[in-house]
């Protein structure tokens, strides 16, 4: 007897794991997305949090293009996109308002003796026009290209400013920024892109047409290998109150450390 | 009384029942919903395009789904892993099972099951901060991750269960065998390798199985040592296998698009390939079995 009590026990105990999850609240702020603003909007979605208790925040990251798209459709509150809207989206009844600049630098092992490079002439690299870092100034080595796998927005926003959609002969597809700077750091020819961010000391940033990689420049413009982070609404539907206090909240100077601290360079004063 | 005994042994009974089931309902459930997620993508793609097309660009922007370079890429560093990993594999086990003394048997077996207990990420870390760079300067080539590193990885990571499944089966040869032999006048080695190993030789064969099993459904540590451009296999050439295929674009995929329909056909593909890989394992098992 005493051990069916125990086995009722835990069937029981259980089954309360698994409807134990679940619950029901009206106040959420739902985000989707770019993948390259997984950083910056946790950040901001948890401090948010904690300043409104009861408010759910949630990240979906699928995308620029299918966080457009969801917000258009209606399927979340607040878009998030890693480039500026088209004519199309625009016309479809969609608003951008810019949350923060997002700098890609361009790093190489800090060996290699070539320190600044032109946008054409990183195209060219990529799609395997120049092969040799003697061509550029550097050392008589093949260079070894690494990039990101297909789809991510670090991958998407450096093609798209160096012109070399589809066309990069990439040696190594790497799924993440951390092992794209490891390899650069572990190999003299390599050069490779991630967010300037993540860039620490094991590489080296190169300038881009002699304009250094910093907050500043990103800010001001003057470096261009640079992309928006852009918050997308729609006009017709009005913010649900929690998602309102959200959007004032990031696009307000009091969102600008955390912004920063994210990486990114705000711009909202 | 003896009414609630039967009773109660009824509730085990049936408790175990449905414990039981449950891991068969895992199967049909991955089964199931591979299947379903994974039809849709090769008819729109096709079958013959999806499996011997030779280019994979999926997010350009006219995508092509070709995965034949993965596809072989599996079979070539899945073999690569086989012809390096199974001679080692197999000598230790010779070694171990009948010539080794006690103390380095014991010192050796300990290592061995160190190795089959370290996680494959840690296979990768090390492959990448060591093996790949190792491996530029030593051929001299511009880049080190290639299909060689994986192989070399993988050839590491299978010559635990090749060592054990082998030792096992050799273990269990009856000593009147050898007996037998060395009454003839053979020496130990030459008693080792025309008695010993054939005798367990469908044992072996079954060690080799489940290193094929190992090498063909890891992603991680080769994730991080093969470059992931998906060429078509050369031995320093970046490739990308089956599995990494599908572990390196799964997280970007937009939901619903042919993209993601594609990466579970893939998978799908790599399923079809391991449950092959599984039934000779255990045709090779069974035939094991009634041996002895």
């Amino acid at each position: 007897m005493k051990k069916i009590i125990t086995f009722a026990a835990i069937l029981s105990l259980m089954l309360a794991t698994v409807v134990g999850c679940g619950k029901t609240d009206s106040k959420t702020v739902s985000t989707d997305g770019s993948t390259s603003m997984e950083k910056v909007i946790g950040a901001l979605g948890e401090a948010f949090e904690e300043n409104n208790s009861g408010v759910t925040f949630t990240y979906n990251p699928t995308g620029s293009g299918s966080g457009i798209t969801a917000v258009s459709e209606g399927r979340c509150d607040i878009g998030l996109s890693s480039r500026n809207l088209k004519k199309e989206e625009k016309a479809q009844g969609l608003t951008e308002t810019v949350l923060a600049l997002d700098g890609i630098a361009i790093i190489v092992n800090p060996e290699n003796p070539v320190n600044d490079l032109d946008i054409e002439t990183i195209g060219k690299i990529y799609m395997g026009e120049i092969t040799n870092w003697k061509d550029i100034g550097g050392n008589d080595q093949e260079i070894v290209l690494i990039g990101r796998e297909a789809g991510s927005g670090t991958r998407d926003g450096f093609e798209s400013i160096t012109g070399t959609e589809d066309a990069c002969k990439y040696r190594q597809e790497l799924t993440s920024t951390g092992d794209v700077i490891t390899t650069v750091a572990g190999n003299p020819a390599a050069i490779g892109y991630a967010s300037l961010a993540s860039v620490n000391e094991t590489v080296k940033a190169l300038s881009v047409g002699g304009i250094a990689a910093t907050e500043e420049t990103v800010k001001d413009g003057s470096y261009v290998v640079q992309r928006l982070f852009v918050l997308v609404t729609k006009d017709s539907t009005k913010l649900s109150g929690a998602a309102q206090d959200f959007f004032d909240y990031i696009t307000s100077p009091e969102a600008n450390e955390i912004i920063s601290s994210a990486g990114e360079v705000p711009i909202n004063k | 009384m003896k009414n609630k005994k039967r009773l109660m042994e009824k509730v085990i009974h049936g408790i175990f029942l449905i414990l039981g089931l449950i891991t068969v309902g895992c199967v049909l459930l991955i089964t199931v919903y591979l299947v379903i997620s994974g039809i849709p993508a090769i008819r729109k793609i096709g079958v013959f395009q999806f499996l011997f097309g030779g280019k994979w660009a999926s997010t350009a922007a006219k995508p092509q789904y070709g995965i034949l370079p993965f596809i072989l890429t599996s079979i070539y560093g899945t073999a690569g892993a086989i012809v390096v990993g199974v001679p080692i594999g197999f000598m230790t086990a010779v070694y171990l099972a009948k010539i080794a003394p006690l103390k380095v048997k014991t010192v050796i077996e300990t290592a061995v099951s160190l190795l089959a207990g370290i996680p494959s990420v840690v296979y990768g870390l090390v492959g990448m901060m060591v093996l790949v760079p190792g491996i530029r300067i030593a051929f001299h080539i511009p880049d080190g991750a290639s299909l060689f590193a994986a192989i070399i990885v993988l050839a590491i990571m299978i010559l635990p269960s090749i060592i054990k499944v082998s030792l096992t089966a050799l273990e269990a040869v009856p000593k009147e065998y050898e007996d037998a032999s060395f009454a003839l006048g053979a020496t130990p080695i030459e008693t080792y390798f025309k008695v010993s190993v054939p005798a367990a030789k469908s044992g072996i064969a079954a060690a080799v199985v489940l290193g094929v099993g190992r090498a063909v459904g890891e992603a991680m540590a080769i994730m991080m040592v093969a470059g992931n451009a998906p060429n078509m296999p050369k031995l320093f050439q970046s490739v990308r296998f089956l599995t990494t295929a599908v572990a390196s674009e799964m997280s970007y995929a937009a939901d619903g698009s042919l993209q993601k329909q594609a990466l579970f056909s893939i998978a799908l593909v790599l399923f079809l390939f391991i449950m092959l890989i599984n039934a000779v394992l255990n045709f090779f098992l069974k035939s094991h079995n009634k041996e002895l």
